[in-house]
């Protein structure tokens, strides 16, 4: 899947939160939103626009977990690790789907860049542990099995 | 106003605009250990080892704590030393503690601390020497991120002083590493060479690359004639090391050890800078007549030019065709030569960039061999001294080799900042007499300022010089050039602060190294029975000699637009 990279979005992004340092976080979440993760195209293309160095940039990109600099799947599934989920056995989930797709800690993407597997703190769904949240949409009460049926349907809905 | 005071381990000590406790405990003559504290660098406050305890007991980091009249603080108590400790500890297992075979064993802060808080043992085990390959893709500097320790000097000294940005903090946390962009090889990132992060590196996370071993070679071969030039900021630079003065002019010395370990002739690189002059102020006054943009770049400094080409392209041209001196001088040596042996040059020098300098493809001979076959900086150099067993402090002074033995003041004051224009004015000036020389030096082109600026009278011209040393300070007076609000006819650049007397490849120093290195070559300069580089009889007989019709091949460059 090649992605062309249209810098328009990061043009209007700029043009929204202005061309300064403080404006990068910003900037990186819009870019992110657009690509689905960092391109290491729009580097150089920020760092001459917000007068910063790509090192800079490349550090805040890393600091933060909700960063990628890899292609993400177009279901980017996050499994709740929060003390609620993870006490409701959230981890037999994880290592579910990571054995069904063959995923791993390192490698949290399939090759046909369909399904991210990831983990998060916190999704603030505590009342329905333990929770997956696929792209922007939260499935409560998971177990190791709906979760691998969850894959198929979503496969289906491709 | 009445002054004020705070007390500091029982002492009263005067507050006089110190910005944290730790300036003011360090007036008091207090050593308050501090790994990642710099006063020309921006306060991080990371490593902690800078506590002191406060009348509470509470603790608080003194870099990154302003004082406040009437309070008290102490900086060794109990609980000081058990945080001091448990901090090193916590250090030392994260690094790849193979001091016996480190560059900087000796100098190393970490080692002199843990020595100094009598660490007797490191309770975690050690995992650091397993962490990556070293990175030694740069001419100038290695890399070793398991000798890392964080405290970001490099960091804030690639960005602050040198606004050059090739390496940031990358990751977080445990995971936490100093990165160029994508973590790539530094050759790779806008690095420009200038050593500044290895000179402020506390431990040998950033060391110099060591050419010395092929240098070595070279002198155990009979079959080869070496040959080295010595840069002006070099001669001022060894004498803590090797047991004298800071600062104390030991050519002499550094010739006669030169020759003792087995070079065959030895130079002075102060003679082509007065080569450089001749030449560049003609190409000055060149421009000043319409021929050529203004304003002038000085075009001693690599790091300058690599930063000039990366930033800011349209102005290359306004970059000096003249060589640096270094690579005036090569040519000269490696043409000139008639012997039949092979013929290797060296140059001894305070720039870590000068390693890259001589790889260029624009100072390679017509067979496309290097003219500067390798560059020692003044550490590596130190350390042949001392492998070689020459008693460094007990050896009598020696002269260069001729026919090229004749320097003045003005070539030898181009290792500080200021340096190159004050030599360049000393060559215009009308009448070349100590009036001259004395309104000059008063110009306000001395000084280790990071900025100055000065008018002086060419004839009937006034002419606007700056002298910017510091890459930071450059790109905010090109920035007020291209915006059209300064105008100057020539423009000094060093990419070190204070000049190559601070180059990335001298030995490391304090900030009153710097001052005593200043005034070392100013003595130098003093010591000259000549000081305008016009005087040098051999530079113009160099020009009118061997090299005559040549002077553009070997003499002058055009850097290749990226």
């Amino acid at each position: 899947m090649e992605q062309t990279i249209d810098f328009a979005v990061l043009d209007q992004a700029i043009k929204e939160f202005g061309n300064e340092e403080k404006s990068l976080i910003a900037i990186l979440q819009r870019a992110q939103e657009h690509y689905r993760y960092l391109p290491k195209e729009i580097f150089p293309y920020l760092a001459e626009k917000l007068s910063l160095s790509e090192a800079k940039i490349y550090g805040v990109a890393t600091f933060y977990e909700n960063f990628s600099l890899e292609q993400k799947g177009k279901f980017v599934i996050k499994v709740c690790d929060g003390t609620a989920c993870h006490v409701r056995k959230s981890i037999p989930i994880l290592e579910a789907l990571r054995d069904k797709l063959g995923l791993s800690e390192e490698k949290k993407t399939t090759d046909d860049l369909l399904f991210t597997v990831e983990t998060v703190s916190c999704l603030g769904a505590c009342s329905s542990a333990p929770a997956v949240m696929v792209n922007d949409e939260i499935y409560p009460t998971m177990t190791p099995e709906s979760a691998v049926a969850l894959l198929e349907e979503l496969k289906e809905k491709n | 106003m009445d002054k004020e005071y705070m007390i500091i381990d029982g002492i009263k000590v005067e507050l006089n605009g110190e910005k944290n406790i730790l300036e003011v405990a360090r007036k008091a003559g207090i050593d308050i250990p501090a790994f990642c504290y710099d006063p020309d660098l921006s306060i991080y406050g990371a490593c902690r080892m800078c506590l002191v305890e406060n009348e509470r007991g509470g603790l608080d980091a003194a870099c990154s704590t302003p004082p406040r009249a009437g309070t008290s603080v102490k900086t060794n108590t109990p609980k000081l030393r058990k945080h001091r400790k448990m901090i090193l500890e916590l250090l030392l297992a994260n690094h790849c503690r193979d001091c016996t075979t480190c560059q900087k064993s000796g100098k190393c802060k970490l080692q002199e601390f843990a020595y100094r808080f009598n660490i007797e043992g490191v309770r975690f085990p050690n995992t650091a020497c397993e962490l990556g390959a070293k990175d030694k893709s740069s001419l100038s500097i290695v890399r070793d991120s398991s000798k890392c320790i964080l405290c970001g000097k490099c960091v804030r000294v690639c960005n602050e002083i040198q606004n050059v940005g090739a390496i940031d903090y990358a990751f977080r946390g445990s995971k936490m590493k100093i990165a160029t962009a994508f973590d790539g090889d530094i050759v790779n990132s806008p690095c420009v060479g200038c050593g500044q992060c290895a000179s402020v590196c506390p431990t040998g996370a950033i060391t110099v690359r060591d050419d010395a071993d092929k240098v070595w070679d070279a002198l155990g071969d009979k079959n080869t004639e070496v040959s080295v030039q010595i840069a002006p900021a070099v001669r001022v630079a060894l004498g803590k090391e090797l047991g004298l003065k800071e600062g104390e002019n030991l050519m002499g010395k550094l010739v006669a050890s030169l020759k003792e370990i087995g070079f065959d002739k030895v130079y002075d690189t102060s003679l082509t800078a007065d080569m450089t002059i001749v030449e560049e102020a003609a190409e000055f006054v060149e421009r000043l007549n319409g021929k050529g943009k203004l304003p002038m770049f000085t075009s001693c400094c690599p790091a300058w030019i690599r930063f000039a080409e990366e930033k800011y392209p349209e102005y290359v041209e306004n970059i000096s065709t003249c060589r640096s001196p270094m690579q005036m001088f090569a040519p000269v040596i490696k043409e000139t030569y008639t012997g039949d042996k092979k013929h290797i040059h060296v140059a001894i020098m305070p720039c870590t960039a000068k390693k890259f300098e001589a790889s260029r493809d624009e100072f390679k001979n017509k067979a496309g061999e290097p003219y500067v076959d390798y560059v020692l900086t003044t550490q590596e150099v130190i350390r042949m001294i001392k492998e070689s067993g020459v008693r460094f402090n007990e050896i009598a002074d020696a002269k260069v080799d001729e026919p090229y033995g004749m320097i003045t003041g003005a070539g030898v004051i181009f290792g500080v900042t200021g340096g190159v224009m004050e030599a360049v004015l000393r060559y215009v000036s009308a009448t070349q007499d100590k009036k001259a020389l004395d309104a000059i030096a008063l110009s306000g082109v001395r000084g280790l300022d990071g900025v100055k600026e000065a008018t002086v009278k060419l004839g009937d011209a006034e002419i606007k010089v700056a002298v910017v040393s510091g890459l930071a300070n450059a790109s905010a007076l090109m920035e007020k050039i291209k915006n059209g609000e300064a105008f100057y006819h020539l423009v000094e650049v060093m990419s070190c602060p204070g000049g190559c007397i601070n180059g990335g490849g001298q030995p490391v120093g304090e900030r009153e190294a710097k001052c005593e290195r200043t005034k070392g070559i100013y003595d130098a300069d003093k010591a000259e029975e000549l000081q305008f580089s016009n005087q040098n009889t051999v530079v113009k007989e160099i020009l009118t000699g061997p090299l005559k019709g040549r002077e553009h091949e070997l003499l002058h460059v055009h850097y290749k637009h990226k």
